[in-house]
């Protein structure tokens, strides 16, 4: 079958094998981002004692179907005083890294379409380019309230970035490699204590609320601030509004996957004996990926928003001294005949 | 030519396009994102000449940080158009000046015998897949250029110092909130219960009011 249409395609197969497979994981990715939403908005309905959406198909499951079909009927207005073609390159601009960045994260130790030495960096890269869909959103709409908006969400993603990006020098630290797989691998023990959420307890912790902030979402959702202040997205409708979400949701879901890969053990069982090892790796994997999707949504339900000084101040005087200092710590324990615990 | 060759000049072409555009464009915010747009393709080459970590580092460092905050500026500002082209033609003399001054020093770098990797006799090597440029380059630059590299680090940290320095000015009618403080606070500190004793007189009153109320 594959030889077949590899002489087909002759030297245009490798191409086309790679728009397969870049189908393969945008087609599952978009429908779980769906899905996603449709779980937020079930959680947090149980959450505050409500039942959430179930009218639309049974128990609500076709919902976010018709959510997507309604936006895609609504019109797309652009406002007058815009400038139209950077208005539309906002979201596309927003869209593209949050898609980029699965070209090399890994399912399981063979299931990954690029499997590149520098695949961190590769992801810290492109996710730190998702900022500009905001920022020219913000700018091209020409409203003073859009563009205060994408002030306020540029400032906070760049800020975080620094923390994250910190948090992530830890784990390659301790790794000794910049590539998901081998990060993976490097956490293989017994059980769980040899992930590394445990020597790396506080870089875990910054890299979670960071990654958090770097999404948007609540409690430092300042960006958007659905109920009370208004978002870089104000001008937006129809289509072009709905194109943000994805990227928020497919954002959602890289950074739980990369929590997942570089402190959670990935797809390695939380026991390294029989009835954990029968279940296929992908499986844990998802299964720690949907863990820190409803942490996401449980804070959500459970915080208040932070105040805007309050979340740099977070950002600059508490989490980048926390991760510097455990940097040193980290680093210098190595040295020492204790540093088996950190690798 | 082969599809190496196809897709550098694919990439080239935009790069010099965008790199053109940024001096012509009109607007100060076109012209930042075609800058970023010639960072974006510049690393791409780089990623052709297995030069990975720097291809990366270029996008992180340049696009994702510091073409932000170039933005961020750039978009603050309000730029009247015309004042930029004011003294357009004044300055063309001059400008045009340095740009032959480097055009000529980049053509004597290029015409330079050791610019060419095979120009001494020794041609590039193509590593494998196996090659970690990363690994390569962390060895180096902290074994065999080591005080370079701590060097440059001081610089750059001396430059943040003196930067902050420079801004900093401590306002005396800065309102803040010392957060420390406010979690220190203990009930007693804002709270103070105090027993009342019952006004029998104005009881009497209500009492007289009620029923006053009651009987209209």
């Amino acid at each position: 079958m594959m030889e077949f249409f590899q002489s087909l395609l002759g030297p245009l197969w490798p191409l086309v094998w790679t728009l397969v497979k870049i189908v393969v994981i945008v087609g599952p990715l978009l429908l779980a981002v769906a899905y996603v939403t449709y779980a937020e908005r079930k959680v947090i309905g149980y959450m505050q004692v409500r039942i959430g959406p179930n009218r639309v198909g049974p128990l609500g499951l076709l919902q976010p179907i018709a959510d997507g079909v309604k936006l895609m009927m609504k019109e797309i207005i652009i406002p007058s005083g815009a400038n139209k073609k950077l208005f539309l390159l906002g979201p596309v601009l927003a869209m593209a890294p949050a898609l980029a960045a699965w070209a090399v994260v890994p399912f399981s130790p063979e299931l990954v379409l690029a499997n590149i030495d520098a695949s961190l960096l590769y992801i810290m890269a492109i996710t730190s380019m998702g900022v500009y869909g905001i920022v020219l959103a913000g700018w091209a709409s020409n409203s003073k309230y859009p563009f205060l908006g994408a002030m306020r969400s540029a400032a906070q993603i760049v800020s975080y970035e620094i923390a994250m990006g910190f948090a992530l020098v830890g784990v390659l630290m301790a790794a000794q490699s910049l590539n998901l797989v081998e990060i993976v691998n490097a956490q293989k023990g017994s059980s769980f204590f040899s992930w590394y959420w445990l020597p790396l307890f506080p870089m875990f912790l910054v890299y979670l609320i960071s990654s958090v902030a770097e999404i948007n979402r609540a409690p430092f959702d300042v960006a958007e601030g659905e109920s009370e202040i208004v978002g870089f997205h104000a001008e937006y409708s129809g289509m072009a509004f709905a194109v943000f979400f994805l990227a928020e949701y497919a954002n959602m879901i890289l950074v739980a996957t990369l929590t997942a890969l570089m402190f959670l053990g990935g797809w390695l069982p939380p026991f390294d004996v029989a009835p954990f090892t029968w279940i296929p790796g992908f499986f844990w994997l998802i299964a720690k990926i949907c863990f820190v999707l409803f942490l996401f949504l449980w804070f959500r339900a459970t915080f208040p928003r932070y105040r805007y000084d309050q979340i740099m101040r977070l950002g600059w005087k508490v989490f980048i001294p926390v991760t510097l200092i455990w940097l040193l710590f980290v680093g210098a324990m190595m040295q020492t005949p204790l540093g088996y615990l950190f690798h | 030519m082969n599809v190496q060759t196809l897709i550098f000049y694919f990439f080239a072409t935009i790069l010099l396009g965008a790199a053109a555009r940024v001096v012509t464009a009109r607007n100060p915010v076109h012209s930042a994102l075609f800058l970023v747009l010639a960072f974006f393709t510049a690393a791409a080459l780089w990623i052709m000449l297995q030069a990975e970590f720097l291809a990366i580092v270029l996008v992180l460092v340049y696009v994702g940080a510091v073409m932000v905050l170039f933005l961020f500026v750039v978009m603050m500002l309000d730029i009247n158009y015309d004042t930029l082209r004011e003294g357009f033609w004044d300055n063309l003399p001059f400008a045009l000046l340095v740009a032959v001054l480097m055009a000529a020093e980049m053509a004597v770098v290029v015409a330079g015998r050791n610019f060419w990797a095979n120009g001494s006799g020794v041609s590039p090597v193509i590593h494998g897949p196996e090659y970690s440029n990363i690994k390569e380059l962390g060895r180096l630059i902290y074994t065999e250029y080591v005080y370079p590299f701590e060097i440059a680090s001081v610089i750059l940290l001396v430059a943040i110092v003196a930067a902050i320095a420079l801004t900093l000015r401590r306002r005396k009618d800065t309102k803040y909130q010392d957060p420390a403080q406010q979690i220190a606070v203990r009930r007693n500190d804002r709270l103070r219960i105090i027993s009342v004793e019952t006004d029998t007189k104005l009881m009497k009153k209500q009492e007289v009011i009620q029923q006053t109320e009651q009987q209209s």
